[in-house]
C-alpha cells in the first residue's frame, strides 16, 4: 500500500460509516496472502498432532493400547486424560461434562480419546490408527425422535414461557390441528477446519494462535485446562476460513491440546482437524421434533399455542440450553399469540455435543411457527400468506395491545407489514400466484410452488454478561491509528465496520486506521463475536475509545489556541479551531509534543436488557430486526428433484453501516438458511456413526443451486429504535431464516398434487426424497379410497 | 524387458520455475509439496478429497501439441502425475502492471470474498474458465464453479464478479497466454520419451514412457497400482492413509489419451479425461452432454477419466450405465495380448471385476446410436451438481415398425452392487406396444430386477421409486411431448 496524503479540502471522509466498502482484506482474499492459522510461518521444530477418536457411541474403555501408536515413525508423545496437568474440561457451561479426552467411558462415536504428538501431520495421523482399545459397549440414543421430554436425560435445565392460558384457549377454540415436526441439524462447514497452533513461552506461559469466534473463553479455558492463572495464556486470531457458531466453543478442545502439548514438549504445537474429524468430532446446529398443538377461529386467527422444542444436545451440555431459549424465543416468529405455553427439552444423546450455528435455536423456533401458520392455513383453506398477516404484531407507532411476546417483551418496533406489504409488490406475488396455478394445471410432471416468510429476530445475548464489550485504540504521534477491539473477524466484515466507525469518529479516512488481531492481550474479557452483535457492541466500545481520544485531542487544541471547545470541529481529514484549519495529523503531532495521552480503552455494555429465566419474564432483546423473503420452486415429481426458480429479499438493517457488507451477509445467510432446510442432511447409521462427514456425502448449495433470479434488497427506510451504533442494526444472523421461504414454495409445490386440501407437512432436511415421498403420502391421501 | 529410457526424477514447471524432484513419493500430493516443501500458502486445503475446490490450481499439459490449462485439486493430485506440466497457483498470477490480475480485481470489486478461504480456489477456477470462455454465460460460469463451494458468500456476488471480468482486462493480454508459446517450448522439451522411476519398495513410483512401456511395467509389476486421474486413487491416500507403491502413473501417457469414430462406434482411450471425452460425446451422443454437466465438479472433470470410472468397478460410477445401455464393448491389455469384451460382463460383483492381475483397461468403444434409436440417461441426485448418484438410469431402446418394442437396454447404476441391467423390466416391454400402460406394467418388475440398498444418500424405498419413474420419464420423452419432463436451470436449452 502506498503511502496515503489526506485530502485536507474533502468534503467528506473516504470510508465512513453508511458508505459501502469493499471487505478490508479482499486483496489478500483474493491474491492468497491473507494469513490464516495454517499459513503462519511455523516455528522452528513444530510438532504436529493426530486424534484417535472412539469407535463407538457409547461404551466404557475397558483397554486402551497406544504402545503400537508410541512406536510409530516419528511419533514424540502420545496424550490422554492423564496428561491434562488442570483439569481435564472444557465444557462452556461449567457444567463440567466436556472431556479434554475421554476418561473411562467414550458417549459418542468420534470422541477424541488420544492426541498423538509426532514430527509431522502425517505421521501423527498414520499412528493414531494404530491404537487397539477395547470397549464393552453400552446401548446409545442415536435420535431424539422417540424420547420422553418429561423422562428422559436432559443435558441442562428447560425452559418454559407462558403467556395466558394455552390449553384452555385451544379447547375453545372453534378449530384445533395438532402435528409434530422433524428439523434436521446442518454442520457449519466453514471452509476451514478447526486450527490451533500453540507457541510456549516463559514459565507458565503460553500464546495459541486459534482460529476462534470467542478468544476469552478459549483463553479461559486453556488455562483452566493448563492449570495456571488466565493472565499465562495469550490467545490471538486475525481471522478465521469462516465460523458461523461452529468456532464459538467447539474451537477450544483443539486450543487445550495444542496448548498441553506445547507446553510438555517446549515446542510449538499445531492442532489441524482433517475435515472427516472436524465434521465427526465437533458439534453442530441441533436437529428438533417439534410438538405443536393451535388452537384458531374459522378466519385463521391463532388463539392459543402449545409447542414442545425437543432439540438434541448430545453428549453433554455445551450451549444446548440456551439454545433451546433462543428457539422458544423465536416460536413466534412476527406472531402474536394470545395465549401460548412453549417448553424446551435439551434432550441428551450419545451423538456429538451440538452448538451454536447461525442463528442459536432461533431459526428452529421460526420453523415450528411457520409449520404452524400453515397448518392453519390449510385447515381454513387460505393463502398461508394471508393468515401470516392476519396474525402479526401490531406495527410500530400503532400499537394495539397485540404486541407482547412470549416472555412478556413488548414488541414496539415491528415493521413487518410495511416489509411484507413491499416484497409483496417488488416481488409480484399475486400475479405469480395466479400464473403458477395456470402452471400447474398445464404441467403434469413439474409442478411450481412459491412461499413469502417473514423474520423478526431478537438482538442480544440472552446471558447478560455477554452484552459487553471492549475496544483499544491508539492514535500514533503521525496522526495514523491502530484500532483494536473484542470481536473477531470470520468473513463478516466486522473489522471494516468497526474501523468505519473509528474513522467517522475522528473524521480521518479509513485508511489511516489500521486493523489488527484480536488478541486478549489488548482486550480483555471478551465476549465471543456471536449473536450478530459484533458490531453492535464493539463498534460502540471502538467508538467510545475514539472518542474519548477526541474528547482529549478537543479539550488540548481549545486551551493552545484559546477557543472554547465548542469551535473545536473535526472536519475531513482536519480539525477547525477557531477561524483556522488544521490538519489532524498536525493536531496529533502537537498533543504528541503536549504529552497528552494518545490511547484509550473503550467500553460499552447493551443497555435496557434484563432476563428472569425462573420467571421466563423479562426484556430479553435490545431490539428486532425484520426481514421477508419470497421464493419459488419447480417440483419435479417423478423424482423430488427441483430448482429455486426466484427467489426476492427485503431485509431490514437499519441505517445501514456498509450496505455492501449486509448485503453480503443477506445473501449468504439466506443461501446458507437454504441448504440446512433442502440437501444438507446430518445422517448416522443404526451405530451412531456420521455418514455424512465429508463434503462428498454432505452437500451443501453450490453456485448451481442458488435462485435462478435473485433480488435482495435492505429496506432504505429503516432505522433502528433504540441508539445502537449509528442507528444500524445486526445483520449476521437474521437473514438465514429466510431459507424457510424455499422450504414452504417446495411444501406449496407438493401440496399442489392434492389439489392444496392438504398440509403436506414436509419436515426439513426437504431433500429430494423427502419432497417425492411427501407428494406420494399426499397423493395417497387424496386418492379416492376404496 | 525394456528398452526405453529411464530418468530418475519428475520435470515440471511451477509458476515461473523449472522445478527437477528426485525426492518424491508416490502419494505425496501437489497440495503438500506447495504448502509444506514451497511454502505457496495460496492454495488452501478445505477438505482433501476433491470436493471443495480451496485446493484449486491449474495445470498447463499440452494435450495434442497444444497448451491447455485446467482446474485441478491440488489435494488429490499426485506429484508422480505432473511430468511434463505447467503447475500454475494463485502467486502467479499478475494483471499487467504487476496489480491484481483482472479476475482478482473483479472479485475484489464485486465483494466476492467474505472470510476469502475459499477464495484463491474460486479465483484459480475462474481464471481457468476466463482463458476459456472470456464472457462467459452464467451456465459456463456455474458450471466451472461446482467443484468450489462457499460457505459465506451465497455465490451472488461471485457470479457478478465472473461476468465482468473481460471488463477488467483482455484475455489477449494476460501474463500466462502471452507466454504461451515459451512455455510450449519448454513443456516439450521436458518430454524426452523417458519412463520416470524414482524409489523402491513402499516408495517406487513409475511414469510409463507410453502405452507399450505401460503393458510391460504392469507385467513386470502386477500388484502396482493403476493411478490415472486420481480422484479415487487420491482419496485413498488422503482419508484411509493407504500405501499405493509401487505407483503407476498413467495420465501424461499420450496414447492413452485418444478418440476417434470409426462406423458408427467411438473408441475412447482410458486415460481421456471426462472433459476431453465431453466434447465428442456430447456432440454425437447429445444425450450424455447432461449427465457429463453433472460428474463431478469441473476439476473432477479435468483429472478424471472414463477408464478410471469404469475399472474402479462403483456401482455408483457414472459412466457405466449409459455405456452398457448403448452396448460399448472394453478392450483390455496385458503385455502384449489384447481382450476385447463386453462392458457389461466386466463387472462380476461387488469389488471385482474381469481384469486379471497386470491387466489394464486400454480403451471402451461406444456405438453411436442410429437414427430410430432411443436413447437417454438420467442422473439423481440429494444436490444437483457435484454429488455421488442416488440412482441412476440408462436407457436404450428401438421400436418397430407397428410401434411395439424392438429392443432393448436399460441399465441402472445406485441399484445394485455393480451397474446392472434391468432385465426383468426389459423381457416386460419388448414385443409390447410402446405405450404408458405398457410402461406402467413393466414398473412393477423392478422389484425383480432391484433391491436397492439404504445408506446416508438415499434410502431403497427411494431410490426404488425413483428409479420405476424414470421409465415413465424416458417414456414420456420418446413421446415428443412439448411438457417439461424435468426441472432445469438454464431455459431450454
Ligand atoms: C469430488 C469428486 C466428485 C466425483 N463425482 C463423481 C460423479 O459425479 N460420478 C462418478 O461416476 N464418479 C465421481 N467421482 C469418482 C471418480 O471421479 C471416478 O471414479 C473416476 O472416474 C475415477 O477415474 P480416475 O481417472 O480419477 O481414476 P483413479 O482414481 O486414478 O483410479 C481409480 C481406479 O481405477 C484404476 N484404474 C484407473 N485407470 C485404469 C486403467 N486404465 N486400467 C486399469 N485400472 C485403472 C485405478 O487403479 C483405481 O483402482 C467423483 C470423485 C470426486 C473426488
Ligand atoms: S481441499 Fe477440498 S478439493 Fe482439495
Ligand atoms: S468467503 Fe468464506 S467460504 Fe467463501
Amino acid at each position: 500500500m502506498t503511502e496515503h496524503t489526506p485530502n485536507l479540502k474533502a468534503a467528506k471522509i473516504t470510508g465512513g460509516v453508511a458508505t459501502d466498502q469493499r471487505h478490508d482484506s479482499a486483496h489478500k482474499h483474493v491474491a492468497g496472502t491473507a494469513v490464516y492459522i495454517d499459513d503462519m510461518p511455523e516455528p522452528a521444530g513444530t510438532l504436529h498432532v493426530g486424534l484417535g477418536l472412539s469407535n463407538v457411541a457409547h461404551g466404557t474403555l475397558k483397554n486402551v493400547d497406544l504402545s503400537e501408536v508410541r512406536s510409530a515413525p516419528g511419533v514424540v508423545d502420545v496424550l490422554t486424560y492423564a496428561d491434562v496437568p488442570g483439569e481435564n474440561d472444557v465444557s462452556p457451561s461449567g457444567m463440567h461434562d466436556d472431556p479434554v479426552f475421554a476418561q473411562g467411558k467414550v458417549q459418542f462415536h468420534g470422541q477424541p480419546i488420544f492426541a498423538v504428538v509426532a514430527e509431522t501431520r502425517e505421521q501423527a495421523r498414520r499412528a493414531a490408527r494404530l491404537a487397539k482399545i477395547e470397549y464393552e459397549e453400552l446401548p446409545a440414543i442415536i435420535s431424539i425422535w422417540d424420547l420422553d421430554t418429561e423422562k428422559d436425560k436432559q443435558v441442562a435445565s428447560p425452559l418454559t414461557l407462558t403467556r395466558g392460558d394455552a390449553a384452555a384457549a385451544i379447547a375453545a377454540a372453534p378449530r384445533r390441528v395438532k402435528g409434530r415436526m422433524k428439523l434436521g441439524g446442518q454442520d457449519h462447514f466453514y471452509l476451514e477446519g478447526q486450527i490451533s497452533l500453540a507457541v510456549p513461552g516463559e514459565d507458565d506461559e503460553v500464546t495459541v494462535y486459534c482460529s476462534t469466534q470467542g478468544p476469552s473463553e478459549t483463553q479461559h479455558l486453556v488455562a483452566h485446562v493448563l492449570g495456571v492463572p488466565s493472565h499465562a495464556v495469550t490467545v490471538e486470531v486475525r481471522r478465521m476460513g469462516g465460523g458461523f457458531g461452529g468456532k464459538e466453543t467447539q474451537a477450544n478442545q483443539c486450543a487445550a491440546i495444542a496448548a498441553i502439548a506445547a507446553k510438555k514438549h517446549k515446542r510449538a504445537v499445531k492442532v489441524r482437524l482433517d475435515r472427516d474429524e472436524d465434521m465427526t468430532a465437533t458439534g453442530k446446529r441441533h436437529d428438533f421434533a417439534i410438538d405443536y398443538e393451535v388452537g384458531f377461529d374459522d378466519e385463521g386467527n391463532i388463539l392459543g399455542v402449545d409447542y414442545i422444542f425437543a432439540l438434541n444436545a448430545g453428549f453433554s451440555a455445551d450451549l444446548s440450553g440456551p439454545v433451546g431459549d433462543r428457539a422458544l424465543f423465536h416460536c413466534d416468529n412476527t406472531y402474536f399469540y394470545p395465549n401460548v405455553h412453549a417448553k424446551s427439552a435439551p434432550l441428551y444423546t450419545n451423538t456429538v455435543s451440538n452448538t451454536a450455528f447461525r442463528g442459536f435455536g432461533g431459526p428452529q423456533g421460526m420453523v415450528g411457527a411457520e409449520r404452524v401458520i400453515d397448518e392453519v392455513a390449510f385447515a381454513v383453506g387460505k393463502d398461508s400468506l394471508e393468515i401470516r398477516k392476519l396474525n402479526f404484531y401490531d406495527p410500530m407507532g400503532a400499537p394495539g395491545d397485540r404486541n407482547l411476546t412470549p416472555y412478556h417483551q413488548k414488541v414496539e418496533d415491528c415493521i413487518i407489514q410495511r416489509i411484507v406489504a413491499e416484497l409483496e409488490e417488488s416481488a409480484d406475488y399475486a400475479r405469480r400466484r395466479r400464473e403458477i396455478a395456470a402452471f400447474n394445471n398445464n404441467s403434469r410432471f413439474i409442478k411450481r410452488g412459491m412461499a413469502l416468510t417473514p423474520v423478526k429476530f431478537g438482538i442480544s445475548f440472552t446471558k447478560t454478561e455477554s452484552n459487553q464489550a471492549g475496544a483499544l485504540v491508539h492514535v500514533y504521534a503521525d496522526g495514523s491509528v491502530h484500532m483494536n477491539h473484542g470481536g473477531t473477524e470470520m468473513g463478516q466484515g466486522l473489522h471494516l465496520k468497526v474501523a468505519q466507525v473509528v474513522a467517522e469518529e475522528f473524521q480521518i479516512d479509513l485508511d489511516r486506521v489500521k486493523i489488527t488481531a484480536t488478541t486478549t492481550a489488548k482486550v480483555p474479557n471478551t465476549a465471543p463475536t456471536a449473536a450478530s452483535s459484533g458490531a453492535d457492541l464493539n463498534g460502540m466500545a471502538a467508538q467510545d475509545a475514539a472518542r474519548q481520544i477526541r474528547k482529549r485531542l478537543a479539550a488540548f487544541a481549545a486551551e493552545k489556541y484559546q477557543v472554547p471547545t465548542d469551535q473545536v470541529v473535526f472536519l475531513p481529514n482536519r480539525v477547525r479551531v477557531g477561524n483556522q484549519e488544521i490538519s489532524f495529523n498536525d493536531l496529533v503531532k502537537q498533543a504528541y509534543l503536549n504529552r497528552i495521552q494518545l490511547s484509550a480503552a473503550g467500553f460499552y455494555k447493551t443497555p435496557k436488557i434484563h432476563w428472569d429465566r425462573a420467571k421466563g419474564r423479562g426484556h430479553a432483546f435490545y431490539y428486532f430486526a425484520y426481514g421477508a423473503a419470497c421464493s419459488e420452486v419447480s417440483v419435479d415429481t417423478l423424482t423430488g428433484e427441483y430448482v429455486v426458480e426466484r427467489a426476492d429479499i427485503l431485509h431490514d438493517t437499519g441505517r445501514s453501516l456498509n450496505r455492501a457488507i449486509d448485503i453480503g451477509q443477506v445473501e449468504g445467510g439466506f443461501i446458507q438458511g437454504m441448504g440446512w432446510l433442502t440437501t444438507e442432511e446430518l445422517w448416522w447409521d443404526g451405530k451412531g456413526r456420521l455418514r455424512t462427514h465429508a463434503p462428498s456425502t454432505y452437500k451443501i448449495p453450490l453456485a448451481s443451486d442458488r435462485p435462478k433470479i435473485f433480488n435482495v434488497a435492505l429496506t432504505d427506510w429503516s432505522e433502528a429504535y433504540e441508539p445502537t451504533i449509528h442507528r444500524s442494526k445486526a445483520v449476521g444472523e437474521p437473514p438465514l431464516p429466510h431459507g424457510m421461504s424455499v422450504l414452504h414454495a417446495l411444501s406449496d409445490a407438493v401440496a399442489s398434487v392434492a389439489d392444496h386440501k392438504i398440509c403436506p407437512r414436509l419436515d426439513a432436511p426437504a431433500t429430494p426424497e423427502r419432497v417425492l415421498m411427501a407428494i406420494e403420502r399426499l397423493r395417497a391421501e387424496a386418492a379416492p379410497k376404496k | 524387458m525394456t528398452t526405453v529410457k529411464t530418468r530418475n526424477e519428475i520435470r515440471f514447471i511451477l509458476n515461473s520455475e523449472d522445478v527437477a524432484l528426485g525426492d518424491v513419493a508416490p502419494s505425496e500430493t501437489l497440495l503438500d509439496f506447495l504448502r509444506l516443501k514451497r511454502t505457496l500458502r495460496g492454495t488452501k486445503e478445505g477438505c482433501a478429497e476433491g470436493d471443495c475446490g480451496a485446493c484449486t490450481v491449474l495445470v498447463g499439459r499440452l494435450s495434442g501439441g497444444k497448451l491447455v490449462y485446467e482446474s485441478v485439486n491440488a489435494c488429490i493430485r499426485f506429484m508422480g502425475s505432473l511430468d511434463g506440466c505447467h503447475v500454475v497457483t494463485v502467486e502467479h498470477l499478475r494483471g499487467e502492471n504487476g496489480n491484481l490480475h483482472p479476475v482478482q480485481q473483479a472479485m475484489v470489486d464485486f465483494h466476492g470474498s467474505q472470510c476469502g478461504f475459499c477464495t484463491p480456489g474460486f479465483v484459480m477456477s475462474l481464471y481457468g474458465l476466463w482463458m476459456k470462455s472470456p464472457e462467459p454465460s452464467d451456465a459456463e460460469i456455474e458450471k466451472a464453479l461446482q467443484g468450489n463451494l462457499c460457505r459465506c458468500t451465497g455465490y451472488e456476488a461471485i457470479m457478478r464478479a465472473a461476468r465482468a471480468i473481460s471488463d477488467y482486462g483482455k484475455v489477449a493480454r494476460d501474463p500466462l497466454l502471452a507466454e504461451r508459446r515459451a512455455v510450449t517450448a519448454r513443456l516439450e522439451a521436458l518430454k524426452d520419451g523417458s519412463r520416470v522411476e524414482i524409489g523402491a519398495g513402499k516408495s517406487r513410483l513409475v511414469v510409463p514412457a507410453d502405452v507399450d512401456d505401460l503393458a510391460a511395467v504392469l507385467e513386470a509389476e502386477p500388484t502396482a497400482t493403476v493411478v490415472a486421474g486420481s480422484t479415487d486413487v487420491g482419496l485413498w491416500v488422503t482419508k484411509h492413509m493407504r500405501e499405493i507403491a509401487p505407483a503407476v502413473f498413467i495420465a501424461s501417457i499420450d496414447g492413452l489419451h485418444g478418440m476417434s469414430e470409426d462406423k458408427g462406434v467411438i473408441t475412447i482411450g482410458a486415460g481421456v479425461t471426462y472433459t476431453e471425452a465431453f466434447a465428442t460425446l456430447a456432440k454425437r451422443i447429445p444425450a450424455l452432454g447432461p449427465l457429463f454437466d453433472r460428474l463431478g465438479g469441473e476439476q473432477v472433470r479435468n483429472m478424471g477419466t472414463i477408464g478410471g470410472n469404469i475399472a474402479n468397478g462403483s456401482p455408483i460410477g457414472d459412466t457405466p450405465p449409459p455405456l452398457i445401455a448403448l452396448g460399448a464393448t472394453l478392450t483390455l491389455r496385458k503385455g502384449t495380448v489384447r481382450r476385447t469384451i463386453s462392458l457389461q460382463d466386466f463387472f462380476i460383483a461387488y469389488g471385482k471385476q474381469d481384469r486379471a492381475p497386470g491387466e489394464f483397461v486400454e480403451a471402451v468403444h461406444v456405438p453411436v446410436p442410429a437414427k430410430g434409436e432411443n436413447f437417454a440417461v438420467y442422473k439423481v441426485t440429494k444436490r444437483r451438481d457435484e454429488d455421488i448418484t442416488a440412482t441412476l438410469g440408462a436407457f436404450w431402446l428401438t421400436l418397430a415398425k407397428d410401434g411395439t418394442v424392438a429392443e432393448v437396454r436399460i441399465a441402472y447404476g445406485g441399484m445394485a452392487a455393480t451397474p446392472k441391467r434391468a432385465s426383468a423390466v426389459e423381457a416386460a416391454l419388448v414385443g409390447k406396444p410402446w405405450t404408458e400402460a405398457t410402461v406402467e406394467a413393466a414398473m412393477a418388475k423392478y422389484a425383480e430386477d432391484f433391491t436397492p440398498l439404504t445408506d446416508m444418500r438415499a434410502t431403497a424405498e427411494y431410490r426404488a421409486l425413483a428409479a420405476r419413474n424414470l421409465l415413465l420419464r424416458f417414456y414420456m420423452e420418446t413421446t415428443g411431448t412439448k411438457a417439461p419432463l424435468q426441472v432445469s436451470r438454464y431455459e431450454a436449452a
